[in-house]
């Protein structure tokens, strides 16, 4: 590959896109940097979590925040020394860190495992009672959190200033888009897709179905958890109602809002929720039609409703539906149209349309 | 739902087994047809390593009886066979709180087996009907709190019921018109926003019925105790496992005897067939829809008779319902039946044989129940691929 052909437009606007990300904290004010876009890319970062498996796996998963949630309690058991709960081991925080990702990528692993046999609405269902039963888990068991779960938990040194969290984010954040995108030409990614496509088929090949899925669960459970991570680091606690259904919807949601078969989508889904959550609030005629705070759910409830009503495929969909329709002669032909073409099905099948 | 629910045999396993010893003794030709493998052949190592799945499941089956049965010391029940009627009680509740389960969960298995639609807003139904209820029958007593069981007649009770119920089914009917008809076969589109409906409800409900719990009181005719060898046993959960066989036995004969029902399992087996036989088949989906979320309003009525209603009701028992449908297999009414049996039984085993200082670990067993069958079959005991 030559230097030419890295040149595309989609890279420079990627590569330009992380240099203003870069030089954002000498730009915007502080509470945007660390309040807004710390929070973005923290949630991206979950969220493309889920876009992978659904992307190159075709398994639409709940289970993300669980995971994203699993490596924080299990940051906070081990880093502390004293606190009310858990149980303080009293660790260094890098071995914590080593500890928690090791732990959320075994668990990962197991509930993967147990899942992989299953595909669409029935993995869709099971990561959903994960979801739910991992919150109990960590509600009732009052060893490693109880109801009230950790709090003052304190991030590494390293980390200390709230820039170095932002930076730490977009790091992880670029690290993991470019990882993703890059294990999708990979063997093992490109045999996951043809396992999303056709498991009968890839399995009569002698491509071991299950393994391949669990493996998938398990990278992107690795990242969730590297995630979540940065999430304990943020808010210096962590307690079950945080990874509770609604939260766990959250993330789903702001999959959604995205476009849940593309990358940039998890991030953009949620800049945009982050941004209605932060600022619709202080919007002064939302206060008169009844959309308080306390009414937030049902804003965000009707704008996936409306998103799932006109484009499956979330923002993003939308833009690359609205594209041609915008620049109607910089390209013409049918080259767009070929071009769109298998993407298209593709997502038509990330979204579920395998029935006959 | 009928037995053509029943997973064909899985010959196709076999196939590939024995492909895979012909390729092996393929290796040799001169003795690969002549002469079978002596002792334990690879193929029948595998076919007993196959099993084993099996063979564990069966092993905890086992060792969970005797520890129930002889060695739950120092548990809050105690061994059966020392306290038999703790024992009994607990099997009660399994069943009764199994009825329970039942009535929830095979409206969204019945939506489900014909439609391919997975119900999200299914716990915001049972919980809206629960509301509704309780509004009615606070109405009719004309008193809003503190409501005695001895104010409240068998039709204070029966006519609420009705109320959410209907509402509920109304309700289900309206989002399956707007939400779900034009978008059939889309399953994933379909769950998601009925995901999306679910957060709306509920921020609505929260609004209109507020924060607290509220519970909806049984009639006094019903609110009594029996006795069980020593043990007091109250007849309102009996009266909801009656209500449930009652549903589950008016269901069968709907789908079994009835044209409709006729038409619903041919549905369910292939939709296209049924459509080009000239039935009309939105019809038959609107009034599937119609029972289904009628069955969950009247499973919201039962539970916040049994438990109460507040926020977060929707979401257990969405929890539930789910869990029962994985557990029995999607889209089937006996998969609901042994699901809400299974699910009822570790539900109500566990807090009580658990040993007093792992109480808390109740919810894991739910995890291993659902981990034990999903190890056998992924899609659950009646269920097949969707």
């Amino acid at each position: 590959m030559t230097a030419r052909d890295l040149l595309t437009r989609n890279n420079v606007l990627g590569t330009a896109l992380v240099a203003v990300l870069l030089l954002l904290p000498n730009l915007a004010t502080a509470y945007f940097v660390n309040f807004v876009m710390t929070q973005t890319l923290i949630l991206g970062l979950a969220a493309a979590t889920v876009v992978f498996l659904a992307r190159y796996g075709g398994m639409t998963s709940l289970a993300q925040f669980l995971l994203f949630g699993i490596a924080g309690f299990m940051f906070g058991n081990a880093a502390q020394e004293t606190g009310a709960r858990g149980l303080n081991l009293g660790w260094h925080p890098w071995a914590a860190v080593a500890f928690a990702l090791v732990v959320t990528a075994a668990a990962a692993f197991v509930l993967g495992a147990l899942a992989s046999r299953t595909t669409g609405l029935y993995f869709l269902m099971l990561t959903m009672v994960y979801a739910v039963i991992g919150y109990y888990v960590f509600a009732q068991i009052v060893e490693i959190s109880g109801p009230g779960g950790l709090t003052s938990i304190q991030r590494p040194d390293l980390l200390g200033p709230p820039v170095r969290l932002y930076y730490a984010g977009l790091g992880l954040s670029v690290l993991a888009y470019l990882g993703f995108r890059a294990v999708g030409r990979t063997g093992f990614g490109l045999t996951l897709q043809g396992v999303r496509d056709d498991p009968v088929r890839m399995a009569s090949l002698g491509y071991n179905v299950p393994l391949h899925r669990t493996l998938a669960f398990t990278l992107a459970g690795f990242v969730a958890g590297a995630g979540g991570l940065l999430n304990v680091w943020w808010n210096g606690q962590i307690d079950p109602a945080s990874i509770a259904i609604g939260p766990t919807l959250i993330l789903l949601i702001i999959a959604v809002i995205g476009g849940i078969s593309s990358f940039e989508g998890a991030w953009l889904g949620a800049f945009v929720y982050v941004l209605v959550f932060t600022y619709l609030r202080d919007l002064p005629l939302i206060d008169r039609i009844g959309i308080t705070e306390a009414r937030f759910n049902t804003v965000i409830g009707v704008i996936v409703l409306l998103i799932m009503m006109l484009s499956p495929e979330g923002l993003t969909g939308i833009a690359r539906r609205l594209r041609p329709a915008l620049r109607p002669r910089t390209r013409t032909g049918p080259d767009p149209a070929a071009g769109q073409a298998p993407a298209t099905r593709t997502t038509e099948k990330e979204l579920g349309v395998t029935r006959s | 739902m009928k037995p053509a629910r029943i997973d064909p045999p899985r010959t196709e396993h076999h196939n590939t087994k024995d492909g895979s010893a012909r390729t092996r003794t393929g290796a040799n030709p001169r003795n690969a047809s002549s002469r079978p493998a002596p002792g334990l052949s690879a193929p029948r190592l595998r076919r007993a390593l196959a099993r084993l799945p099996v063979w564990a499941v069966a092993l905890a089956v086992i060792a969970v009886a005797a520890w129930v049965v002889f060695l739950a010391d120092g548990t809050p029940a105690g061994p059966a066979a020392e306290d038999p009627g703790k024992f009994l009680v607990t099997v009660l509740d399994a069943i009764t709180f199994a009825g329970l389960l039942f009535v929830a969960a095979s409206g969204f298995t019945l939506i489900f087996g014909l439609m391919r639609t997975v119900n999200m807003a299914h716990g915001s139904l049972f919980l809206l009907a629960a509301y509704l209820a309780i509004r009615v029958q606070e109405a009719m007593v004309g008193q809003s709190r503190n409501i005695d069981p001895a104010q409240v007649g068998m039709l204070d009770w029966l006519v609420p019921m009705l109320a959410g119920a209907g509402v509920a089914a109304v309700a289900g009917l309206a989002i399956q018109q707007l939400f779900l008809q034009w978008n059939e076969g889309q399953e994933l589109r379909q769950a998601l926003m009925t995901l999306a409906l679910t957060v709306v409800l509920a921020d609505q409900m929260l609004r209109e019925f507020g924060g607290l719990a509220k519970t909806m009181v049984w009639p006094g005719a019903i609110t009594h105790f029996f006795s069980v060898q020593g043990e007091r046993y109250p007849v309102t959960r009996l009266f909801i496992l009656g209500v449930a066989v009652l549903i589950g036995t008016l269901l069968w004969l709907w789908l079994t005897r009835t044209g409709m029902g006729m038409v619903i399992r041919a549905g369910v087996d292939d939709r296209q067939m049924v459509r080009g036989l000239g039935i009309n088949i939105k019809l038959v989906f609107a009034i599937t829809f119609f029972v289904g979320s009628f069955l969950a309003g009247v499973g919201g009525v039962l539970g916040a008779s049994f438990a109460g209603a507040a926020p977060g009701t929707d979401g257990n028992w969405l929890l539930n319902s789910l869990v029962v449908v994985i557990i029995g297999g999607l889209g089937s009414l006996r998969g609901a039946a042994a699901g809400s049996l299974l699910y009822g039984t570790v539900v109500a085993f566990s807090p009580a044989y658990l040993p007093s200082e792992y109480s808390y670990y109740a919810i894991i067993m739910t995890f291993v129940l659902l981990a034990l069958v999903l190890a056998i079959r992924p899609y659950g005991l009646f269920g097949r691929p969707a």
